[in-house]
């Protein structure tokens, strides 16, 4: 392989083959960053969005039907029935206030997509219904409205490290892994939207969400909040991959050895103690509801299809499969304008703590679709406005490449560790139900000095071998990097895992089962080579509970 | 996981090679795509709902699908029911006004001892609107 050839050399000397510069820069083409790219520009912001795969098909709604809020601001009713409903599952961590804003801004989005033409389901009555969205059509009709605003849309172009002027967020670069060659991209400010993780666990749609931006964000200096949420599972058929629950609404479900169980944390208990749940939509007697259910669940039906299963009439296991941070809680710590840690650089969706709205947890789909639109939205008109601010000469700024770990040429490795090593390594503490859904302490101790070995091993150095072609150096470079920022990403999760010693939410210890009082505070957390946990005051979880 | 491009059907438009967002094709000059890094197919099926020829099949497995045999898929009928299902035509979508989930007629109330359910069913008859002219746009 010649230097010519090797993207982690080229990035390293700056040798970009597309070179960008832009009011905004977006990362991550899921329906946060669409939504924040959509704002920056209509606020009159030059938009770039990088995406690793395809804006429009990339992220895990592409293959899901969500629920999302739809409240009218002047319906009362709807509103406060909804927060009184939902402030209770968060355990004291979130915030009314955050609550609210959140239903309002999603509201807000979605009459803009009923605005440019969006077509909405219609009951018998012609009433329109605007509180579900089918993942593949809303994602290309988003896609369509960025191309209408002329935001610029890079596909297969994995970002690989953020760019820094000064402490501030001045952009990123990256590679295009389908032409291999380098990019850079320089902004006045970045949105980091490149969703949460489920370690590859193998659940669809999941595939690119190996929490790249957590690591380009804790690279620049930014800090997590409430990482220990994170233990998110969801049925799903066995030997399938689509984990959803919304059918199971008509579902009876039994335990292994066939008693009657119901859902939520039954089944969990049913696995442990039987091994196996099984289920069977037998709630759905006639044919009209049936076909209904197979229409409006479309996804669902096509797996269980074409696994040979009529969950109508017969009992077909189900196994619950991670999502981790995916439609779960934790995330980088932000404030009122969804600003990081780190001036200039935002966060919006999964990657972002949505304490404030769910506390602890869990959210599901539909509160999660929710703060994806509304946080994308906030996100996308501050970062314009810090831009903006910035003035002109805003890229002409000096800039720093913040990349390390498992980024820079292959003589800068420490070691022998490979791409499989460390993602084995990792998917075998984060993966397992029976380990990861009740944590255990010295289990979680353990994993942070295997873990601490494993991150000091990789060093700087690329985790790749040689290839043949630039293509495919650019995608091993990219996976070099997405093994670097799972890694790390378990590092946050255990570490806030480990220092909560209670169970809360979506975070659950073997060894500390039960609630903690005391322990009504946030876990605040960073570092790279010293990974450490801080606790923070839920200022607003009192007037929550009281409320 | 992506387990078939049937190469009589393609029209080597390299629609999913664009698509796909883990960029498990390689494109092949004047040819049907190549499945080049399966691997890497997280089932999310986007390429089989874009595909304007029903060329392509993905199985919902989580390993490699050994009863996926192009003779057995094709006979099958399955190829395109996917676009089938909701509704799209030659990879391109068509609207959800007919999704019957919305439907008054298929509410059912939750066991009324969830009381949070309960609480949430109560005020999900409020997510339906009237509007004056349905699918209207201003284009704004």
């Amino acid at each position: 392989m010649t230097a010519i050839l090797d993207p982690a050399a080229r990035l390293a000397q700056r040798a970009y083959d597309i070179r960008l510069s832009a009011d905004v820069l977006v990362i991550g083409g899921g329906p946060a960053g669409q939504w924040a790219a959509l704002t920056a520009a209509r606020a009159g912001a030059s938009v770039v969005v990088a995406e690793k795969g395809y804006t429009g098909t990339a992220g895990p709604l592409s293959s899901a039907v969500s629920g999302i809020y739809y409240i009218k601001p002047d319906d009362p009713i709807h509103r406060t029935g909804m927060v009184t409903a939902r402030m209770p599952l968060a355990f004291g961590l979130a915030d009314e206030a955050w609550l609210e804003r959140t239903l309002d801004q999603s509201y807000a989005n979605l009459d803009a997509m009923a605005r440019w033409g969006y077509q909405w389901p219609v009951n018998e009555l012609g009433q329109q219904y605007r509180a579900r969205l089918r993942g593949p059509d809303v994602l290309m009709f988003l896609r369509k409205q960025l191309v209408k605003s002329r935001v610029r849309l890079l596909d297969h172009s994995p970002a690989l490290e953020l760019l820094v002027s000064d402490g501030v967020a001045a952009g990123a670069t990256g590679v295009n892994r389908q032409t291999g060659e380098t990019w850079s991209v320089r902004a006045g400010a970045v949105v980091l939207a490149t969703g949460g993780t489920a370690f590859l666990s193998g659940v669809a749609g999941t595939r690119g969400n190996t929490g790249d931006g957590y690591l380009f964000a804790a690279e620049a200096g930014a800090e997590f909040s409430g990482m220990e949420f994170s233990s998110q599972y969801a049925p799903a058929p066995h030997g399938g991959v689509l984990s959803r629950g919304a059918h199971l609404e008509y579902a009876t479900l039994f335990d292994n050895d066939g008693n009657e169980i119901t859902r939520g944390r039954k089944t969990v208990e049913a696995i442990e103690k039987t091994g196996a749940a099984w289920a069977i939509l037998d709630k759905a007697k006639d044919e009209a509801t049936r076909a209904m259910l197979r229409k409006t669940h479309a996804h669902i039906f096509l797996h269980l299809d074409r696994l040979g299963i009529d969950p109508f009439t017969e009992r077909y296991r189900i196994d619950f499969r991670l999502e981790g941070t995916i439609r779960a809680v934790g995330g980088l710590a932000i404030d009122d304008e969804l600003s990081t840690t780190v001036p200039g650089l935002f966060a919006a969706g999964d990657i972002a703590t949505k304490e404030k709205v769910v506390g602890a947890g869990p959210p599901g789909g539909g509160p999660a679709t929710a703060w994806a639109f509304a946080s994308g939205s906030w996100s996308g008109e501050a970062a314009a406005r810090f831009a903006k601010r910035l003035g002109p000469l805003a890229n002409d700024r000096p800039v720093r490449q913040t990349g390390a770990t498992g980024l820079h040429a292959a003589s800068a490795r420490k070691s022998d560790v490979t791409i499989a090593d460390v993602t084995a390594s990792v998917q075998a503490e984060m993966i397992p139900f029976e380990r990861n859904y009740w944590r255990d302490g010295s289990q979680l101790s353990d994993s942070l000095v295997r873990f601490g070995a494993e991150w000091a091993a990789i060093g700087a150095g690329t985790l790749t071998g040689e290839t043949a072609t630039a293509r495919d150096a650019a995608r091993d470079l990219m996976r070099s990097r997405e093994a670097a920022a799972m890694l790390a990403t378990a590092r946050w999760i255990n570490a806030s895992a480990l220092e909560r010693t209670e169970t809360r939410g979506l975070h659950r210890r073997s060894d500390f089962p039960d609630l903690d009082p005391a322990q009504e505070h946030h876990l605040i957390s960073g570092g790279l080579d010293k990974v450490w946990v801080q606790r923070r005051a839920a200022t607003n979880g009192a007037r929550a509970l009281a409320s | 996981m992506i387990e078939l491009v049937v190469d009589d059907l393609c029209i080597a438009c390299d629609i999913c090679v664009r698509v796909c967002p883990t960029d498990v094709f390689d494109a092949v000059p004047g040819g049907a795509p190549v499945i080049a890094r399966k691997d890497d197919c997280h089932t999310c099926m986007a390429c089989e709902l874009h595909c304007p020829a029903d060329a392509l099949y993905v199985s919902p497995r989580s390993a490699a699908d050994p009863t996926a045999t192009l003779e057995a898929v094709r006979a099958s009928g399955v190829l395109g029911s996917y676009q089938r299902s909701l509704g799209w035509k030659r990879g391109a979508p068509a609207g959800t006004a007919d999704d019957p989930g919305v439907l008054l007629a298929f509410n059912r109330a939750p066991n009324p001892n969830d009381k949070v359910r309960m609480q949430l069913y109560n005020i999900s008859q409020r997510n339906y609107i009237d509007v004056d002219v349905a699918g209207g746009s201003d284009g704004s």
